[in-house]
C-alpha cells in the first residue's frame, strides 16, 4: 500500500536531518593567535561574509561553540589551553587547523612552538597557506560541511544507540569494531584534498618520525610538563 | 660629596670611585666593564649618579665565540631621562653557578628583565624578590638561549597528553 503524501511532505533519516541542521548553523570558536587569525576576521567580515554559510557567530566561550578554529602558531605554553578549551566544547565539535604553524608548525621549528596540533588533538581539516586566503577557510568549510553531512557527528555517539546494543549482545571473540563505516578512526576514501595531510620533507619528517631524546615516543608522561593531572582531563571530559 | 651628573664625564668620575675599570667608546656610546664583584656596586654609583633609566638587562653567551674567555656577557643598558645620555655596563660570569646580585632595589623595571634573563640563561640574580620563570612555562627545566641548548629543543615540545575524540 503505497503512502499518499501530500507534495509539501518530505521524508528523511532523522540522522540526516541532524546533520543538515548543524552543517548549516557552526558556530565557531576562534583560537586565533597569529597572522592566520586576521584572514580569519576578514573571512567573518563583510566582503567574505561567512554568514553565507551559517557559520558567522563566532564565539568566544567553547561552551557555546561546535567548530574550533586553530588559526596560527600554538606555543608549547598555549597547547594546555588549546586543549582544555577543546574538552570544554560541547559534542558535537570538529577542528579546523589552518595555516601551516598550525598544522605542522610552519617556519616555527623551535622548541617552543607545537610542530601541529593534530598530535595533541583531533583535527578534521587542515587549511593550508600562511596565511590562507579566506577563500581557502571557506573551502575548508565547506569540506566540513560535506564531511558533516556524510559522517553524522564525528563520533556518531548519539546516533549508536543502536549499534552500540547490538555490539554488546555480540558473541565474544568477534571484532567489535569491524565492518562499520561510522566508526571512528574509519578512514573515508573519499576525503577531499584540505583533508589530506599537508607533508613537509626533510628533517621536519624525520622529526616527526623520529622517538625524542629523552622522552621516547610512547613513554609515559612525566610529570614535567604534565600541567594538569590525567585524571582532572577525565573528569573534564 | 655630590655624585657627579651624567655627562660625559661619569667615566672618568666612575674610574676615580672605582680603579681599574675597563672602558672603552665606539661612535659615541661609552661602555664599561665591571667585575661580578662590586657590580652591585658600581650601578648603584650610577643610579646615585642620574642614571635613572634602565633600559634593559639582558645577556650575551659566548660559549665557542672566537676569542671568548668568560661565558656569559650580562649587559644593563642605562640612560638618563634628564640629560638623554646613555651608558653601557657589562658584567661577565661564569659556569658552573652564574650569578649576579639584583639592582631591583635600585631600578624596579629590572623586576621581569632579570626575571626574562633568568629564565632564558640561567643567571640567577641574587636579592631578586620574585626569581620566576617569566617566559617558558613553570615546569620547564632548561634554559633555551643557552648556546648549548638545541634549536628543537629536548621534546618538551612533543611532551603533552595526546587527546583523542574519546576523550570528548
Amino acid at each position: 500500500m503505497a503512502l499518499e503524501l501530500p507534495e509539501n511532505v518530505v521524508v528523511s533519516r532523522l540522522d540526516e536531518l541532524a546533520s543538515w541542521c548543524r552543517k548549516n548553523s557552526l558556530w565557531p570558536m576562534p583560537f586565533a593567535t597569529a597572522c592566520c587569525g586576521i584572514e580569519l576576521m576578514a573571512t567573518g567580515a563583510a566582503k567574505h561574509d561567512l554568514a553565507r554559510f551559517g557559520a558567522e557567530v563566532f564565539r568566544f566561550s567553547p561552551r557555546q561553540c561546535d567548530l574550533m578554529i586553530v588559526a596560527g602558531r600554538v606555543a608549547m605554553k598555549m597547547l594546555p589551553v588549546l586543549q582544555r578549551i577543546w574538552l570544554q566544547m560541547h559534542e558535537p565539535k570538529w577542528c579546523i587547523s589552518m595555516g601551516a604553524c598550525a598544522s605542522t608548525g610552519g617556519v616555527f621549528d623551535t622548541y617552543a612552538v607545537v610542530q601541529g596540533i593534530d598530535r595533541f588533538i583531533p583535527v578534521d581539516m587542515y587549511v593550508p597557506g600562511c596565511p590562507p586566503r579566506p577563500e581557502q577557510l571557506i573551502q575548508a568549510i565547506i569540506d566540513l560541511q560535506d564531511k558533516i553531512q556524510r559522517e553524522g557527528t564525528i563520533t556518531g555517539r548519539e546516533f549508536e544507540t543502536r549499534e552500540r546494543q547490538f555490539r554488546n549482545h555480540r558473541p565474544p571473540g568477534q571484532d567489535p569494531t569491524g565492518g562499520d563505516d561510522h566508526r571512528p578512526g574509519v578512514r573515508d576514501a573519499r576525503a577531499t584534498v584540505s583533508q589530506a595531510r599537508p607533508r613537509r620533507g626533510g628533517r621536519a619528517t624525520l622529526d616527526r618520525c623520529r622517538p625524542q631524546s629523552g622522552h621516547p615516543a610512547g613513554a609515559a608522561i612525566p610529570p614535567f610538563l604534565m600541567l594538569w593531572p590525567p585524571e582532572t582531563v577525565a573528569r573534564e571530559a | 660629596m655630590t655624585p657627579p651628573s651624567p655627562t660625559a664625564d661619569i667615566v672618568p668620575a666612575l674610574m676615580a670611585r672605582f680603579p681599574g675599570l675597563e672602558t672603552s667608546a665606539y661612535r659615541g656610546q661609552t661602555r664599561v666593564v665591571v667585575g661580578e664583584p662590586v657590580s652591585l656596586e658600581v650601578l648603584s654609583f650610577l643610579a646615585a649618579a642620574g642614571f635613572d633609566l634602565l633600559v634593559d638587562v639582558t645577556c650575551v653567551d659566548y660559549l665557542e665565540y672566537r676569542g671568548a674567555t668568560r661565558r656569559y656577557g650580562l649587559v644593563y643598558l642605562l640612560a638618563s631621562t634628564a640629560t638623554a645620555h646613555r651608558l653601557t655596563v657589562r658584567v661577565f660570569v661564569d659556569d658552573p653557578t652564574p650569578a649576579v646580585r639584583s639592582v631591583v632595589g635600585l631600578w624596579r623595571s629590572a623586576d621581569w628583565l632579570e626575571r626574562e634573563v633568568w629564565d632564558m640563561f640561567g643567571i640567577d640574580f641574587v636579592g631578586h624578590p620574585d626569581l620566576r620563570r617569566l617566559m617558558m612555562p613553570e615546569q620547564f627545566t632548561a634554559h633555551p638561549l643557552r648556546k648549548d641548548y638545541p634549536l628543537q629543543g629536548r621534546g618538551e615540545r612533543h611532551n603533552f597528553p595526546v587527546l583523542t575524540r574519546e576523550d570528548g
